[in-house]
């Protein structure tokens, strides 16, 4: 198969040309094989495929919100060649047997390779840890641990899961939230809107002091952690300083968070009810910047569907979480790229190198060259997109960009040289 | 004027508050009548749904549509605080599906009636929800302040107590402070809103964690419920301490302004908030507001439901 003349990285342009998997050439006007497919990538940008090292695929337990299937099929949509299921399913991907499992599955659907996140503590309860060592030694090989969904909120099981998994280079993914710093109530973030809106809210400082604590128990344990969905311009701060002393820690943010803000909630619709919570404009700026700047390593989608009936109720009662794996390209296109914080080679860091090597995976987040897995993402930098919470992949349709008008779109996702979705059309 | 419907104080106009409070003066004559009822609503189907216990509030609400010859159907149902069994939505559906004209709503979430006029396309008149707004209390505690103090504007009220679970204190803010009334806020810092100081900044009001500086300067002080359980949230140390940073006591109310008044939008907690001797003083409005509740909830009801909305006292 050959790619031909896409522009590699928005750094020029070179033709692809992919055999068994790999690539096998990089470069100028290269000689179609006999009997090769062509796929015309002219004005096309080509990215190393996607990663997303944040997603919520509810198989097991919930597989009428969405399945590992589907949930990977709305992945190669969205340009994603591998995402990583977070361990809240029911049951919880805390033992060995299930990781395997949630791992097979992932091979069966072939839309996208799926790699299970294990739980930190059994049944995510923050008290007994979880088989850290066993899920690494199963065929999973599972190397990132999270409780997500939930906050590892008493330090000294944190430090002991910190140290843990040290023993195999593992990381831990925290949730950063006290949740004894807010009512067991909160829904969205406390500040002027929450006061005047009257519901319930975590402050910023409980996810800040969260990761503050974290990143000292990093330095103690000289151990790797990872902050999942970081939201306000505090932990921002926190993060720059712990990576300028050398602290073991990488952070992901969100594309809502990157776009969207706590003013949506006055229409009290539970599309916008998503945990951590959208913050302030001020820490929306915050989290960009970081982005830009690096301190920020990776856009995660934290993608969570939800059916219907979990959704359609008050703002305190509906379910968290929003959809993200087919949006998330178009939404770092719009806020990012085209306004010229983020170069494509850097969206390429943040979307897909970067991600790929905190959670540890050898085949992805390669350089598009020559004897690399032939994972390619390539995206139209100047379509626009209409967003259309009906033509989701996922089976949820808790899409908070409906009927968005946003810039930049995913053309086609090749999977080792296959494609899961060819000019627009998935596979 | 006619009221698409009543969420919210926020958003009205001085206008549209005036209106609806002169509507309400017009209900009182209404009410002293022998016949204690107009025809205005005949045939209008409201349903009180009270997802909330609250004895007062749906009674207030009952008689003012009965007043108005309206027919209701009362509703009291249990707020469900999780997503499990019938939702809001399949409820309040339901009964939209049998043909009534319109919702008197409260509910323990914040943003329900607003859900549930979004869900059913009918007019719905919020009776408190969560610690978001409680519209009619606001318009009443209107309606008693300016029976016995006259026109609002320029007066000060203090509103003091649990202003953060409080959805009354939401709706007192836009409504006093449309009207032109002077506002300040008092509480201890544990049990103001998020955000306070940045909208009093907008919004013109003031925050004092002091009720003694503002207790003898104030026109009005309006004294709020506290729940004994706040303590166990540790939002502040004990009933005793309570009291004398912040409760009314006799002393404090000796310190009030001859003209002053006091009120209390019930349900009362004596001794903790309020002394009793401040509760039963001659400037004492708190039965004066249970009274003003059915003469502004007619006009209320009498705004969002007839055809025109004219003609309050025909």
């Amino acid at each position: 198969m050959l790619v031909k003349g896409a522009d590699l990285l928005g750094e020029g342009r070179a033709d692809i040309l992919v055999r068994d998997g790999r690539i096998e050439a990089v470069g100028a006007d290269l000689d179609v094989p006999k009997g090769a497919e062509t796929i015309d990538a002219d004005g096309l940008i080509a990215l190393p495929g996607l990663v997303d090292i944040h997603t919520h695929l509810r198989e097991p337990g919930r597989e009428d919100a969405e399945t590992i299937l589907t949930g990977s099929q709305a992945a190669a949509t969205g340009g994603y060649v591998a995402v990583m299921a977070m361990a809240n399913t029911a049951p919880v991907t805390d033992t060995a047997i299930l990781a395997e499992w949630v791992w097979e599955q992932g091979r069966r659907s072939a839309y996208a390779d799926v790699f299970p996140i294990g739980a930190v503590t059994k049944g995510l309860a923050g008290e007994q840890l979880a088989e850290l060592g066993l899920m690494h030694r199963s065929r999973a090989a599972v190397r990132m641990f999270s409780d997500d969904g939930k906050c590892v909120h008493d330090p000294q099981v944190m430090r002991r899961a910190l140290e843990y998994v040290k023993g195999f280079d593992g990381v831990i993914a925290q949730h950063a939230q006290d949740p004894r710093l807010a009512p067991h109530t909160a829904c969205c973030h406390e500040g002027p809107v929450s006061g005047r809106l009257g519901l319930p809210g975590w402050p910023a400082v409980a996810e800040e002091t969260i990761i503050a604590r974290d990143v000292m128990l990093a330095r103690q344990s000289d151990s790797r952690l990872h902050v999942c969905h970081l939201s306000t311009a505090g932990s921002v701060a926190i993060v720059r300083w712990a990576k300028a002393q050398g602290i073991a820690v990488t952070a992901e943010v969100t594309p809502h968070h990157l776009l969207l803000t706590t003013d949506l909630l006055a229409s009290y619709d539970p599309v916008y009810k998503v945990n951590p919570p959208l913050r302030p404009a001020e820490d929306v700026a915050a989290v960009r910047e970081a982005l830009a700047d690096g301190t920020i390593d990776a856009v995660a989608t934290d993608h969570a569907p939800h059916a219907l009936d979990d959704k359609q109720h008050d703002f305190q009662v509906a379910a968290f979480g929003m959809l993200g794996l087919e949006t998330a390209l178009s939404v770092v296109t719009e806020v990012m790229v085209r306004p010229g914080l983020m170069s494509w080679a850097d969206v390429a860091q943040a979307m897909s190198v970067r991600p790929a090597r905190i959670a540890g995976l050898g085949q992805h987040g390669r350089p598009l060259a020559a004897g690399e897995p032939a994972n390619i993402t390539l995206v139209d930098p100047a379509a626009t997109v209409r967003v259309d919470r009906d033509a989701s992949r996922s089976k949820s349709r808790n899409n908070p960009y409906h009927g968005r008008e946003l810039h930049g779109r995913v053309v086609t996702t090749l999977l080792r040289g296959v494609p899961t979705m060819l000019d627009g059309r998935l596979q | 004027m006619k009221l698409p419907h009543f969420l919210s104080m926020d958003g009205l106009t001085r206008d549209q508050i005036t209106q609806l409070l002169d509507t309400a003066e017009e209900m009182e004559k209404v009410r002293q009548r022998e016949v204690k009822k107009i025809p205005a609503l005949r045939g209008v189907t409201i349903v009180n749904a009270f997802f909330e216990d609250s004895t007062r509030t749906k009674n207030s609400f009952d008689l003012a549509a009965k007043s108005l010859s309206a027919d209701t159907m009362g509703f009291a149902g249990k707020g469900s605080s999780t997503s499990k069994g019938e939702s809001l939505r399949d409820t309040v559906l339901t009964i939209a599906a049998m043909g009534v004209d319109g919702f008197v709503i409260r509910h323990g979430a914040s943003g329900a009636p607003k859900l549930a006029m979004d869900w059913t396309g009918l007019p719905v008149v919020n009776a408190g929800d969560g610690t978001h707004e409680h519209p009619t209390q606001a318009l009443l505690d209107a309606y008693a302040m300016r029976k016995r103090l006259g026109d609002l504007a320029g007066k000060h009220v203090a509103i003091c107590g649990d202003l953060l679970h409080s959805r009354v204190v939401r709706s007192n803010i836009f409504c006093l402070r449309t009207l032109g009334a002077d506002v300040t806020l008092v509480a201890p810092p544990t049990l103001m809103p998020p955000g306070i100081d940045e909208r009093a900044a907008q919004e013109g009001f003031r925050t004092s964690y002091d009720l003694d500086a503002v207790v003898s300067e104030v026109d009005a002080l309006m004294m709020l419920r506290v729940q004994r359980e706040r303590m166990s949230g540790g939002f502040f140390p004990t009933e005793n301490e309570y009291t004398a940073l912040y409760g009314l006591t006799r002393e404090r109310l000796a310190r009030m302004a001859d003209h002053a008044v006091v009120c209390h939008p019930g349900p009362m907690n004596r001794g903790l908030e309020i002394a009793p001797e401040a509760a039963d003083a001659a400037r004492s409005l708190i039965l004066d507001q249970v009274t003003a509740g059915v003469y502004t909830r007619m006009a209320v009801l009498f705004h969002v439901f007839s055809g025109d909305g004219n003609g309050a006292s025909e």
